[in-house]
């Protein structure tokens, strides 16, 4: 997701890295790039202006001058300064001691407020918690039937008393029915914009009534300079907790999320990576700041993995990878695991280097294609399955029609589980060792 | 440009009296409201250049002219382009003071905006049906923009249809459904998760036995970037080609004032997948200024047709590079 910005910063880096040590020039030159790159990416130029200055002084000072690795130094200290301003830390709901805990989501329109409600449900549900939505937008036509429609889908109660009553009412009556039916209400209110002072008024209202635990402001990912207008003023009216940050799966440099930090000074709690319900995370700034920098979120996808993979399944996988034993019973199930980390697009994107691999820029990865590898494994027999090589023609005909595939997807299937057995093979004789991910020297 | 001059094959015949009363004092409001509208943060920025001004021309008031371009999401490529073009015409005409020199600035911005040929700026209803496609990242507001359009063409004495095209999100069919209510046109929509190409089928097919004039397609917001869900747009495309030659007449790329640099590439992909005729920017009514379009204008050539400045039916407007250029960066020349 920040993928430009990387590509920036390693371009100035690497240049950095041409010399031996740094002159004011190199840091200088090195400080327009930066300036340049966090300005393409949204970043609001005040914030940048004070980023660069940070990151100069500190550049300059003495411990990159007597450093052996000058930019190394630098990069170091851009990191850390990114950190810095993201937060330095992991950031958690506050959780009342009386239930219901009240969470309070705001923003303007379209940024996803009402999906985010949803997703923020399951996340909380997954913890062990009973969330209860509680739908206070009466303007949006439709609104109260969406969120009753994402309620539905995982199975968490909804308030809603149509769009003819005052929002105050329905989040203050809401907060009530949440105490009877679960321990977290989750009020949703309609998009506003931040200069409306109506509608601002009537959000001070809807706080005033419901005294909310933790008050999130919903930014979309994707916007541009006047994040900082619209996050202040939030702040202003109604004292903020922390920030949700929406549509991360897009190609966005999220500049913003830099800039909504620093202007409220407060910590962005969540991330929403995509259009499944169990596409949101929480928020970690010095992994983000890391994967600015292109070294990976390495981190979150080992926290997934470990969320999804199943250990004695998975240490049967390796014995039989060692014996490459790889069946496509074997396969499908590591689709399913894969499939329980999210989709395939927001896994590559946190493997260390390949957000900065220029080849890899016009990847395009297609969950679809799963979807078409399934299909045609389930149109296999158990034999098939088990012993690949028995697939003849015929059978490969029965299996494309069976999967609404057609032959040439089932050869080119064949084919890379024959070069993955072949693959195995070598791995297990011992003949690749040494074999490394790309991008993780140099 | 007014309303019915935005829609080419509305015959001014059609058009009742009280449309061009209504147009008429609307367009007496319009640079009040748009600067209204568009200036709240402009006043921040503009008011801050306008009191460091001295009265000559020097490099300080370009460097603050480019933190205006950049505040209003122009972004640096194009705020080099429009500074450089500022400076050269500002040497050549001799301009020393700050008023001359404010309006050079929105005369360039306004250049750049303005499309070669300004027929492209119109909506072209005159095939029956006519086939509007609306397409967008999420939550920029592509179901409300049809409600606004479909609005105007009743108005103008036309008839539209609606067609549910997103079956994605939960309850979009019911917001269009609302919509179609209070406008009082048709509305063809299948149930939630259905295939999206299977309702735009059915909606081109029902727009002919109708008699419908102007189709109008909503679809489900998605991120450029979800190449399944580009390529079900391009087959949403296609299918509507097959059915009717020629339509889709207009495709529609909706885009988000606030959105920053983002919007570029949102442009490109949804041109490369359906071939954007236009482009309506939303939400003009906060303090984003949409300067994104000046880049989108620029570097990929779709014309801006629609801005929308506020949340009632009439606030989404024909786009005029100039009124636009001079209400969120010019003069305060309110001469319109």
């Amino acid at each position: 997701m920040f993928d430009a910005l990387t590509d920036r910063l390693q371009g100035v880096m690497q240049s950095l890295k041409g010399h031996g040590k740094l002159t004011a020039e190199d840091v200088d030159a090195a400080m327009r790039e930066i300036r340049l790159a966090l300005l393409e990416a949204d970043v609001n130029f005040k914030v940048v202006r004070e980023f660069v200055a940070h990151v100069k002084e500190r550049a300059l000072g003495a411990e990159v001058m007597e450093s052996l690795t000058p930019a190394q130094q630098v990069v170091k200290i851009v990191n850390e300064q990114l950190v810095e301003l993201m937060g330095s830390s992991d950031s958690r709901l506050a959780f009342s001691g009386h239930p219901p805990t009240v969470i309070l989501l705001a923003g303007l329109q379209g940024s996803g407020k009402t999906t985010t409600c949803a997703k923020l449900a399951k996340l909380l549900k997954k913890d062990g918690k009973s969330p209860v939505l509680i739908a206070a937008d009466v303007y949006r036509p439709a609104a109260i039937d969406q969120l009753q429609t994402l309620g539905a889908q995982i199975n968490v109660p909804v308030y809603a008393v149509g769009a003819d009553v005052d929002p105050v009412d329905i989040a203050r009556d809401g907060v009530k029915y949440a105490r009877e039916h679960g321990d977290v209400a989750i009020v949703d209110t309609a998009g506003r914009l931040h200069i409306d002072e109506e509608l601002m008024g009537e959000l001070v209202r809807i706080r005033d009534a419901v005294k909310p635990h933790n008050v999130l402001l919903v930014v979309d990912a994707m916007t541009g300079q006047d994040a900082v207008n619209a996050a202040d003023e939030f702040r202003k009216h109604v004292d903020l907790d922390g920030v949700v940050l929406t549509k991360l799966d897009g190609d966005a440099r999220g500049g913003a999320a830099l800039s909504v930090r620093a202007v409220t000074g407060k910590p962005i709690k969540f991330v929403s990576t995509g259009e499944k319900l169990d596409d949101f995370d929480v928020f970690h700034p010095d992994r983000m700041a890391s994967r600015i920098l292109g070294m990976g979120d390495v981190l979150s996808l080992i926290e997934k993995a470990g969320e999804a993979i199943d250990e004695k399944q998975a240490a049967e996988m390796e014995a039989k990878l060692r014996r490459a034993e790889f069946t496509f019973e074997d396969f499908l199930d590591q689709l399913k695991q894969v499939r329980k980390m999210g989709s395939l697009s927001s896994i590559l994107g946190m493997l260390p280097g390949v957000p900065g691999m220029k080849e890899l820029k016009n990847v395009q990865v297609d969950d679809g294609q799963i979807d078409r590898i399934e299909a045609m494994i389930f149109s296999m027999t158990a034999q098939e399955r088990r012993h690949p090589d028995v697939i003849d023609g015929s059978r490969r005909r029965r299996i494309a029609g069976g999967s609404g595939t057609s032959i040439q997807d089932v050869n080119q299937l064949l084919k890379q589980y024959r070069e993955m057995q072949k693959m195995l093979k070598a791995f297990s004789s011992g003949r690749m060792k040494g074999f490394h991910l790309p991008g993780m020297s140099g | 440009m007014e309303w019915h001059e935005v829609f080419k094959g509305v015959a001014v015949g059609d058009v009742p009296a009280a449309v061009f009363e209504e147009e008429e004092r609307e367009r007496r409001g319009l640079f009040g409201r748009l600067r209204r509208n568009l200036g709240k943060a402009r006043a921040v920025v503009a008011d801050q250049l306008k009191a460091a001004l001295y009265v000559g021309v020097d490099r300080r008031l370009y460097e603050q002219v480019e933190e205006l371009l950049i505040a209003a999401d122009v972004g640096v490529d194009g705020t080099i382009k429009v500074v450089d073009e500022l400076e050269r015409r500002c040497t050549a005409k001799k301009i020393e003071s700050r008023e001359p020199f404010m309006h050079e600035l929105a005369d360039v911005i306004a250049g750049v905006l303005r499309p070669e040929d300004p027929e492209t700026q119109r909506i072209d209803v005159t095939a029956r049906p006519t086939v509007i496609l609306m397409v967008g990242v999420n939550g920029t507001g592509k179901t409300t923009t049809i409600g606004k359009i479909a609005w105007r063409l009743k108005e103008m004495g036309k008839t539209p249809l609606v067609v549910a095209g997103d079956t994605f999100r939960a309850a979009a069919v019911e917001q269009l459904d609302v919509w179609a209510k209070r406008v009082d046109c048709e509305i063809v929509k299948q149930a939630k998760g259905g295939d999206p190409a299977a309702v735009v089928y059915d909606g081109v097919a029902a727009a002919r036995s109708r008699g419908a004039d102007v189709v109008l397609i909503d679809t489900a917001g998605r991120l450029h970037t979800q190449v399944n869900l580009m390529r079900e747009l391009e087959k949403v495309r296609r299918v509507i080609e097959k059915q009717l030659p020629g339509a889709p007449h207009e495709t529609l790329l909706v885009i988000d004032a606030t959105t920053g640099q983002n919007g570029l590439r949102q442009a490109q992909e949804f041109k490369q997948a359906v071939d954007v005729s236009g482009v309506v920017l939303t939400k003009l009514d906060g303090t984003a200024k949409g300067g994104i379009v000046v880049a989108i204008h620029e570097t990929l050539g779709i014309p801006i047709k629609l801005i929308g400045i506020g949340e009632q039916l009439e606030d989404l407007r024909p786009f005029e590079p100039d009124v636009f250029a001079r209400a969120i960066f010019g003069s305060d020349d309110e001469s319109a």
